[in-house]
């Protein structure tokens, strides 16, 4: 290993540290509370992951595609709006969008309501789905979460060459076989990189979880570690846990084994939209609004109407300060995480050695274990770093520095890192795959340096994946609680912070206000990015 | 050019906030795991009638006492604060706190509320009574948490999941009076008189009551009196269709819980932090603090808000708080045999 890879290397297990503090508690198990937990829980939390990973996959995918596909090949009323309308429940903590739909559709609210008057019954002479269950966490979770298949595959689809599809048709294929055959095989890997990302935010969600009542390895570990005051125990869980990422990555890797489909982008056409009119506008348009009327205009009307009745809250110069302090917190992580992923992705395509290959694995696994695993993680090594300064510094210079890491932004920073690294890992190397190596070979038997086809080659193609990832980073950053809660300094809260504190004492008006600005911030860099991605299109279309 | 300047404001943000908490006057810091609203104003009181700053940190008492204890003898932090007796214990545990010998502490709260070796001191009680339908249940049938297990409540009880640490802490308490065996004979058929799996919040479970999911359930009062206060008509009309019983009265009382703070071991401001928690057990700040989030005050003689004196007297177990965290541990374990999630 030359020194450039080694460096990498050394980034790329200091993002995993906190996973290998995870890994290491094996080294001591605590065979009590293991045993126990095993007898009791543990079964039902397996059953539960298992069900809500196999539900949530095929709900996002059947979502995120079908959308996808709408947007990116036929011309219907409306596809512009959708086309970026489609990304706002991203902005949506799974939380709070849980919340909404409890005040709504549970017995003390307006729908039950209405019910019982029009056809006057009481509560138990009628069926309604319980919306707290473990079918209402699958729900929730693919109504947020289907963004991510919808905005990789989108682009993939949009990438696709239309040629490929073409010729498929004038073979004799109808249009719906050569979407089988031909496009949805290639936008495969793009495919399979969101449905992952979708599935390890689900396996780390503890809020919708603990608020449903759906007992799942989140919820045991904060029960393990609060309850039984067993905080090896409950590292062992997270153990367990990583035991399901890893599966979820090999699975992954599985259905892309042999599709790594480059295309010859410069002699493809741009894809023509194809009108659709009649009844087949109307399904277009109802495929694509349903998720945005669900996973975006229903949970934020109730926010709206929350944040009405505190109106106040608007006029406060705190409030202003929380949305600030949101923000560019929310940049700085991006940029870093960004800037990370793709120095990491560029060198394991540049130097796919064994090791580094398996360190940014390593690294790319954190966006699955809770927000509040990680920070613990980091706590301990962190802190020891600074009591190792501070005593350096108290020897040489007789100065105590005070903590410089643990409780200061750069922890935040790190945590975020960690934990969102794989968003944009997956992002920035889907995009990377659709950059043919040939690319690479022509570029350098014409005498460029790695830097400059980094520089004028693989970075004008990345764009949009890049921005793709700096987007989905931001906006986790934003709505991401556990860890700022643990991490974050004196005095300093974020919107996120200020939503849960609400809505966990049941003060679920007082939560509208946060939790509509996260959404109305994370609204900006989203249109951002649909125009940015449109420009490009039409620039293609030239 | 303008990406430049924008990254350099951000830059510009970020010293601040990291170098804003280093200022060198009087100050004192708390790890608090109650909530910002709920404590707040009484510091910037404090802030106010003494010149010491106050610098919060909220968060989950179990992931501030891992941040305590790993920052070990550099931690910032002087004061720890939280809202339940089994996190109170944890810290004790892990060595985190130091003595205070503070008559004015002492004589304000009452022995059993703070900790044996005055590590830690209550600031406020939450009580965990029964709440139920007048229209569906006779008070007269109703007699203590044990009793809940009979046959004729069966499909009738609503109570959150035993993640809740008041959860926790009231089957600690019971393990304490009756016994664990008996404890969890009673937790098994407790189990199955839910009306419903566990979900949602204390105020989810009280609804349940007033919308008829269930007759009874089990819930904290501050909850009921944010309710009972509502700015929400709808709310308030539903916590009027529900009343509180005070369980076990001529046995060991209702159940109560305390939320208590004490000094960090490595604490650099003991005297600042001695100060403030002398200025939270005074009786003008115990009034506040109770009234803002409808809890019992520790200190005897505070008067207590309106509607908890709608509620009336009622005996509480005066059971050592250290006993509820010592049990803790136990009784999550009996919870998860028992089934009850």
């Amino acid at each position: 290993m030359n020194r450039g890879t080694l460096l990498l290397f050394a980034v790329a297990v200091l993002i995993g540290l906190p996973l290998i503090v995870v890994a290491l508690s094996l080294l001591n198990p605590q065979w009590d509370t293991l045993q126990h937990l095993w007898q009791t829980v543990i079964p039902e939390y397996i059953g539960h992951s298992v069900i809500l990973l196999f539900a949530v996959g095929t709900g996002v995918t059947l979502l995120g595609v079908s959308t996808a596909w709408c947007i990116s090949q036929y011309d219907f009323p409306g596809w512009r709006w959708l086309s970026w309308a489609l990304l706002l429940p991203l902005a949506m903590p799974a939380y709070i969008t849980a919340y909404t739909y409890t005040s709504l559709l549970d017995y003390a609210g307006p729908v039950q309501g209405v019910i019982r008057d029009i056809f006057s019954v009481n509560i138990g002479e009628y069926w309604f789905p319980q919306i707290r269950s473990l079918n209402g966490a699958i729900f929730v979770l693919c109504i947020v979460l289907y963004p991510y298949v919808y905005l990789i595959t989108r682009s993939a689809f949009m990438q696709q060459s239309t040629t490929a599809f073409e010729s498929a048709k004038t073979l004799g294929a109808s249009s719906l076989r050569s979407f089988w055959k031909v496009a949805l095989p290639l936008a495969r890997p793009a495919i399979a990189t969101g449905v992952t990302l979708a599935l390890m935010e689900t396996l780390a969600d503890y809020g919708t979880m603990e608020y449903f009542g759906v007992t799942v390895f989140t919820t045991g570990i904060f029960r393990t570690w609060y309850g039984i005051g067993d905080a090896q125990g409950a590292l062992q869980l997270s153990a367990l846990l990583l035991v399901f990422v890893i599966i979820l990555i090999m699975v992954e890797r599985y259905s892309r084994r042999r599709a790594r489909f480059y295309q010859q982008r410069s002699a493809t056409k741009p894809p023509q939209r194809r009108p659709l009119s009649g009844w087949r506008a109307a399904l277009a348009s109802l495929v694509c609004w349903l998720p945005v009327v669900l996973g975006f205009v229903i949970p934020a009307t109730q926010l709206l109407l929350w944040s009405v009745q505190k109106s106040e809250i608007w006029q406060q110069s705190e409030f202003w300060m929380l949305t600030f302090n949101t923000l560019w917190l929310g940049l700085l992580a991006a940029l870093i995480t960004v800037t990370l992923a793709l120095w990491l992705a560029y060198g394991r395509r540049r130097h796919p050695t064994r090791p580094l290959r398996a360190a940014i694995s390593l690294a790319g696994m954190g966006y699955a274990i809770p927000g509040i695993v990680i920070a613990v993680g980091l706590l301990s090594p962190l802190a020891w770093l600074d009591n190792q300064i501070i005593a350096i510094s108290e020897w040489v210079f007789d100065f105590n520095p005070g903590l410089l890491f643990s409780g200061t932004v750069i922890a935040l920073l790190f945590a975020y890192s960690v934990r969102f690294l794989s968003v944009s890992l997956q992002t920035v190397n889907s995009g990377l795959e659709q950059i043919t190596p040939q690319m690479d070979d022509t570029a350098r038997t014409l005498g460029a340096s790695g830097k400059r086809i980094l520089w004028r080659v693989h970075l004008p193609l990345l764009r949009s994946p890049l921005l793709a990832a700096l987007i989905l980073v931001l906006v986790d950053v934003m709505k991401e609680l556990p860890a700022t809660l643990v991490l974050r300094p004196f005095d300093f809260n974020t919107l996120a912070v200020r939503a849960f504190e609400m809505a966990s004492d049941e003060r679920l008006a007082d939560a509208g206000p946060p939790a509509l600005m996260i959404v109305a911030v994370g609204l900006i860099p989203v249109i951002m990015l649909s125009r940015a991605l449109r420009s490009k299109t039409l620039k293609a279309g030239e | 050019m303008r990406k430049f300047h924008s990254l350099l404001a951000i830059l510009a943000a970020t010293s601040a906030t990291l170098v804003s908490f280093t200022s060198a006057a009087a100050e004192v810091n708390i790890y608090s795991a109650r909530k910002e609203a709920l404590i707040k104003p009484v510091l910037e009181k404090f802030t106010e009638e003494t010149d010491i700053e106050v610098n919060l940190l909220t968060g989950k008492a179990d992931a501030l006492l891992a941040r305590l204890n790993s920052e070990g003898e550099n931690t910032p932090a002087d004061l720890f604060l939280t809202v339940d007796a089994g996190a109170l214990h944890r810290a004790v545990e892990a060595d985190a706190f130091q003595a205070v010998s503070s008559d004015e502490i002492n004589s304000a709260v009452p022995s059993h509320f703070r900790s044996t070796d005055n590590l830690w001191f209550g600031l406020s009680l939450r009580a965990r009574p029964i709440f139920y339908s007048p229209e569906r249940v006779n008070p007269d049938e109703l007699e203590s948490y044990l009793s809940l297990a009979d046959e004729k409540w069966n499909d009738r009880i609503c109570i959150r999941s035993s993640n809740n640490l008041y959860n926790q802490s009231l089957v600690a308490a019971l393990i304490e009076h009756h016994g664990a065996e008996k404890t969890e004979e009673w937790a098994e058929d407790f189990v199955e008189n839910f009306a419903r799996k566990p979900v949602g919040g204390d105020r989810d479970q009280i609804k349940g009551v007033a919308f008829g999911v269930c007759d009874i359930a089990i819930a904290n009062t501050y909850y009921f009196g944010h309710m009972l206060n509502s700015d929400d008509a709808e709310e308030r009309s539903a916590a009027e269709k529900v009343k509180i019983f005070w369980p076990a009265q001529d046995k060991q009382g209702a159940h109560v819980n305390v939320s208590g703070i004490g000094i960090t071991k490595h604490a650099k401001n003991v005297d600042e932090a001695q100060k403030l928690i002398e200025f939270l057990v005074s009786e003008e700040s115990q009034k506040w603090y109770a009234q803002a989030n409808y809890e019992y005050p520790v200190r005897e003689g505070v008067e207590w808000s309106e509607t908890l004196q709608q509620w009336g007297d009622f005996k509480q177990d005066d059971i050592e708080m250290d006993i509820l965290g010592e049990n803790n541990g136990d009784a999550v374990r009996l919870m998860n045999r028992a089934g009850w999630r």
